[in-house]
């Protein structure tokens, strides 16, 4: 059952991926040569489509529908149909896996195929499915699903879709290899695996240079936390010559006091692995100075971004901390870095969110936020708080993404908020979704976020990490300004007056394909909560649901309820204050924030410039590394290594020669001279070398 | 056992192939199209022999099999073939490339065809010759003789700086293998033979050892090649023809690894471990120098050439680490390294052909008129860039795994390039493949052909079946890597002893 679950979606991926080869393949004909000799109106017409193309690109907040105007490839709709297929079947046996393990205790390891052999590194290929994973399983392929589903709508008027979906299924067989990872190293395999395929989704329209530049961005910042997490591999390998999980985990309390070399520098082994490690989450859960490619990676389809980006991929980095909660929960001041940093992304990604004008960015800069919150609780030993965070934000982020995807749709591909306004006479359905998603994200009470994030505000609050009342403070003023940016968001999209109004007339509700998944999210971003309440963060509860699979503090839970009463209410309070500043802000008084902006331009500007992370990054990296290539090319390569060595040999020889050349003066009294000499020398040598034996 | 000596045979059937074609005289189409014929049943009747090979391999066992002997010269200096879990890989490699360069070279190639057929059948002797030689006079015959089709493919058939190219790459090389000569000679003196498999249990006096290795380094680090005696690698490959360059950077590069493994590491074990942090500062600085300056390259080969560099000191890095996984990822490396460099030649050619410029930015948006060539492309690209699930990655994987053991700044600055290889390749195919097709000159590029598919798509299925499954070659080599680590851990241990004891 397993392994359907997690090959189905490379089935559909490799049958989507060879339609859309054969589609594409038929429209290019293949060739040796350039037709130099075709008539060149031809190539002409070409270029010029081309052009217009590009122009057509231009347009900064366009979504979608680019690329010449043709005729989508044959078996378009069969490739759709086969992907969405082998996912809802995917995705119902993750639900009975679901059940079958967190309830019956059924855990699973089966072992496929031998992987990288060689003395005593020995990796498998391997499906291990605990709790963790079930839990994982069931958000990957429902949310996947249902963003198949959505994605038959949202990119009708796409001629490459049949690669859209063979893309979205690789994906989510990548993400499913992760998830069910028995080893750190086939967990590596679906780290980079879903690193590709956000590569790829995000570059889907490639004739984009701004998505190309996105994507390549994505990809090398994600492979700076790569570089954490695969010398995090090492080190392990290094102290426990394994790379198993169970192995890894049964020698971890042999480990500590053990340290690492490193230039003169005794490292605390454990503390030192853990933090490569977590270097590994931060670039794949966008955590604070590994941030700065999830906003650009909005330049992807509107379905990628709920997918990828909001509700799997980059949860990634929390599912590895819990994963690994048995080597965390022995090195506290990894954890204590862990909170940092967690708690430091929910306040930061929240000041950027309320500024942002773009509404896919919004919700991304949220995402980040978010994230930051579940590591908040994976720093206070709390996985399995963390893991309900993960597991509702799906649900209710992914809604936000596929509801704004619907927004962007009805508006003919328009982002700015700036430019919508009063919609919710016009997409009724989807502003009560809009609605239920923001509900849920800020945390009114009984809907999902509402149990997962003040759980997480509590943890915090409870456990005794040196920065728990740093964690606690930072994510309790985040609650506020998310309940400020979301209302923001909803306000100035669905209520006040249209600004423009020939979109506004236009708008229209987006076709049942994208209705229902964002309706089955609407009842998920409800009932994601309370039902499993007991399961996520009950001491019992925990206990018997998640049994092995995280290693939990063993205090956390029990002190969470023991926190005074009235600072629960804390987050609740924030909540309702940010709602009534967005509602002064946005419905009654418009003019205050405009007024606030202009007192405040520094304050402003640093935010709307997101901290001026790009431009600094890309004044201590970027620059440099392109500065010290190029001289390294022409000064190393060329200068100093080629001119003192082959280009200065033969430069040398031949001056030498020329210097010979001129010794041949061809005057007779000149050799003699030298003869002489020469003769005089070797006398001397003569006397005084051997006449002194 | 065998009846035939089937390893010659696997070793001189290039050169009667050679000799056939020399035969065939004329210069019109059919006595070139027959050249061309000729040579390509001969590599595919070579591999089908190789394959033979691999059959017949026992895995189990370290020694050296398929062993042929045969007096010749003076005293001590013979005739003795053999290949052992170390070589035998790199055979295979060789034969299994050589009929994608004939393929390659179908239409690219129009004038003095035969000679040039002839260049590469008399290449794959001398290279089959070096991995499976088992006397230092030999094996010195062999890997020198190599220059010579090399020197002579890239200054005939190749571009406008050829000569330039084609003399430089003579002068690093030649100067390297003059020093090697002279330590033959020294070992010769010293055990008064030059068979190979003798000397690896010859104890060599430390001072010798200490001369005779860097004389070897000399001519392998050239091979290699290691930084900083590197920069005759990009103006070959720039200048060479594609097949050449797919020959140069699959199998001549690795002739330097493969000497590591023979001589360097069994023989010396001593001044290997002496001079161990010597190589992994040169590989360390390799990674990450040749890394940057393939990220400021214009010319499309040359970029890769550089990061050929960069993956070649993760060989280093590996075989010198001493221990199992490093030398065993460092041989497999060389064969991944082999297969997808091999092929990213291959994709500069494709393209090559049709625009005659191998100019980045000459090209953009080809993925809208040659979705095969960009599939194919980004495999490769992903394979360069070590994404687990392609070859690329279980090489520079284990190699890094067995150098942190030994030495963890090697290994922690080597994974920089992890971040530097996705930056240059990422960049290249961003700029070749992807963007709007705006340039008018690449409006009505074609896409592959049959005989480009035929050569490209074999390739893609070795590198993704590697990635996921390279069980067929760790094990082919692991018990001979293991004898070799073993060896070389027990010989710089009783030295740390005996230093003790004093």
């Amino acid at each position: 059952m397993v392994q359907a679950i997690v090959f189905l979606p490379l089935l559909g991926a490799i049958l989507a991926g060879l339609i859309a080869l054969a589609g594409a393949h038929a429209r290019n004909p293949s060739g040796d040569e350039v037709e130099h000799h075709d008539d060149h109106g031809h190539g002409d017409a070409h270029a010029a489509a081309a052009y217009d193309s590009h122009g057509h690109d231009d347009h900064a907040h366009d979504d979608h529908g680019h690329g010449p105007v043709e005729p989508a490839a044959a078996g378009s709709r069969g490739a759709e149909l086969i992907t969405t297929a082998f996912l809802f079947v995917s995705a119902a046996l993750s639900w009975m896996t679901l059940v079958d393990v967190g309830f019956n205790g059924h855990d699973a390891r089966i072992q496929l195929l031998p992987w990288i052999f060689s003395g005593e590194l020995e990796v498998w290929w391997t499906l291990r499915v605990d709790t963790l994973t079930a839990v994982m399983l069931v958000v990957v392929t429902t949310v996947s699903s249902l963003v198949h589903l959505y994605s038959i709508g949202y990119m009708d008027e796409d001629p490459n879709r049949p690669r859209f979906f063979g893309y979205l299924s690789l994906f989510t067989f990548a993400m499913l290899m992760l998830v069910t990872a028995d080893n750190l190293v086939q967990m590596f395999f679906g780290w980079e695996g879903v690193g590709l395929a956000s590569y790829l989704l995000i570059g889907f329209w490639y004739q984009k240079p701004s998505a190309n530049a996105a994507a390549i961005k994505a990809f090398v910042v994600n492979r700076v936390g790569d570089f954490g997490f695969a010398l995090g591999i090492f080190s392990i390998f290094y102290l426990t010559s394994s790379t198993d999980f169970e192995t890894i985990f049964h020698a971890a309390p042999g480990l500590t006091g053990k340290t690492i070399d490193f230039l003169g520098w005794h490292a605390d082994a454990l503390t030192l692995t853990c933090l490569l490690l977590f270097m590994g989450a931060m670039g794949k859960s966008a955590q604070f100075l590994l941030h700065t490619w999830l906003p650009d990676a909005m330049e992807g389809p509107t379905p990628v971004s709920a997918l990828i980006h909001a509700a799997t991929m980059v949860t990634a980095g929390v599912f590895m901390v819990a994963r690994l909660s048995p080597l965390f929960e022995l090195a506290p001041n990894a954890q204590a870095v862990v909170m940092f940093f967690g708690a430091t992304t929910a306040f930061f990604a929240a000041t950027i969110g309320l500024v942002q004008n773009d509404i896919k960015r919004i919700v991304a800069y949220s995402t980040c936020s978010q994230l930051g919150y579940m590591f908040v609780a994976m720093g206070a030993g709390a996985y399995s708080v963390g893991m309900f965070h993960l597991f509702t934000h799906a649900f209710f982020k992914a809604l936000l993404f596929l509801g704004s995807g619907s927004v962007i749709y009805a508006m003919h591909h328009e982002q700015d908020i700036r430019n919508m306004g009063g919609l919710w006479k016009k997409i009724p359905y989807t502003f009560a979704v809009m609605t239920v998603g923001t509900l849920a994200l800020t945390g009114f009470p009984l809907f999902a976020g509402y149990f997962s994030k003040d759980a997480i505000i509590e943890a915090a609050y409870a456990s005794h990490n040196p920065f728990s009342t740093y964690a606690y403070l930072m994510t309790i003023v985040a609650a506020g300004l998310t309940s400020f940016y979301s209302w923001r968001l909803v306000f100035k999209t669905f209520f006040g007056e249209p600004h423009d109004q020939e979109h506004y007339e236009a708008a229209h509700e987006s076709p049942i394909w994208m209705l229902i998944p964002i309706g089955v999210l609407a009842v998920g971003s409800v009932l994601a909560g309370f039902p499993f309440k007991e399961l996520f963060t009950g001491p019992h509860g925990v206990e018997e649901f998640f049994r092995e699979s995280v290693k939990m503090n063993p205090h956390i839970l029990e002190d969470m309820e023991h926190m005074p009463h009235l600072l629960g209410w804390l987050p609740f309070v924030m909540m309702v204050g940010g709602f009534l500043v967005s509602y002064t802000f946005y419905i009654r008084k418009p003019y205050l924030p405009v007024e606030l902006a202009n007192t405040q331009p520094m304050l402003y500007k640093f935010l709307l410039n997101k901290w001026y992370f790009d431009e600094l990054y890309d004044l201590i990296f970027v620059r440099p590394a392109k500065w010290i290539g190029y001289q390294l090319w022409k000064k190393g390569d060329g200068f100093i290594i080629d001119g003192l060595g082959p280009d200065g040999i033969s430069a040398r020889v031949l001056d030498i020669t020329r210097n010979v050349v001129k010794i041949q003066t061809g005057y007779l009294y000149h050799y003699a001279f030298a003869m002489l000499i020469g003769a005089a020398g070797l006398i001397t040598w003569f006397m005084f070398g051997f006449g002194g034996q | 056992m065998t009846t035939w000596p089937i390893l010659s045979v696997t070793t001189f059937l290039p050169l009667v192939g050679a000799l056939i074609v020399y035969l065939s005289r004329g210069d019109d189409e059919a006595a070139k199209s027959n050249s061309r014929w000729i040579a390509l049943w001969t590599t595919l009747i070579t591999f089908a022999v190789s394959v033979l090979l691999v059959m017949r391999f026992d895995p189990s066992n370290p020694d050296f099999q398929f062993v042929e002997k045969a007096n010749w010269l003076a005293t001590g200096i013979t005739y003795h073939m053999g290949v052992d879990g170390i070589s035998l890989p790199l055979v295979i490699l060789t034969t299994a490339i050589m009929p994608f360069c004939i393929i390659a070279s179908w239409k690219a190639i129009t004038n003095r065809v035969r000679e040039y057929m002839m260049a590469f059948l008399i290449l794959e002797t001398l290279m089959i010759g070096t991995f499976s030689a088992l006397d230092l006079v030999l094996f010195y015959l062999f890997f020198e003789g190599g220059l010579i089709p090399m020197f002579l493919i890239i200054g005939v058939w190749g571009g406008p700086r050829r000569v330039y190219a084609s003399f430089k790459f003579f002068l690093y090389t030649l100067l390297g293998s003059v020093l090697m000569l002279l330590a033959i000679m020294a070992l010769y003196w010293n055990g008064g033979t030059t068979d190979i498999p003798t000397l690896m249990h010859t104890a060599v006096p430390r001072s010798l050892q200490t001369w005779a290795w860097l004389a070897f380094f000399a001519s392998f680090a050239v091979k290699m090649p290691m930084w900083p005696v590197h920069t005759w690698l990009p103006d070959a490959h720039v200048e060479a023809p594609t097949a050449g360059s797919v020959v140069l950077a699959a199998i001549l590069l690795k002739m330097g690894g493969y000497g590591f493994l023979r001589f360097s590491l069994p023989m010396f074990p001593l001044a290997s471990h002496d001079f161990a942090p010597l190589v992994f500062t040169m590989s360390a600085i390799a990674i990450i120098y040749t890394s940057l300056v393939a990220l400021m390259q214009e010319d499309m080969k040359k970029l890769i050439a550089y990061s050929s560099v960069a993956h070649m000191g993760f060989v280093t890095m590996g075989i010198f680490a001493g221990t199992m996984q490093g030398v065993a990822g460092g041989v497999f490396q060389m064969i991944s390294h082999g297969i997808v460099s091999g092929a990213l030649f291959l994709c500069v050619g494709v393209v090559y052909d049709r625009m005659h410029t191998r100019e980045i930015a000459a090209y953009g948006g080809l993925v809208n008129r040659m979705p095969l060539y960009a599939l194919t492309f980004m495999v490769f690209t992903m394979a360069n860039v070590g994404l687990p699930g392609t070859s690329g990655f279980v090489g520079e994987f284990m190699t890094l795994l067995g150098t942190f053991k030994v030495s963890v700044p090697t290994a922690f600055f080597a994974t920089f390039g992890v971040i530097l290889s996705a930056c240059y390749a990422l960049w290249l195919y961003r700029k070749v493949v992807f963007g709007a097709l705006v340039k008018p000159s690449l409006a009505s590029m074609k896409d592959l052909t049959l005989r480009e598919c035929v050569t490209l798509f074999p390739l893609i299925a070795l590198t993704i079946l590697f990635g996921v499954y390279p069980k067929p070659v760790l094990d082919m080599s692991a018990a001979s890597v293991q004898q070799l680590v073993n060896n070389y851990n027990t010989a710089v241990t009783a030295v740390k002893a005996a230093a003790l004891l004093q």
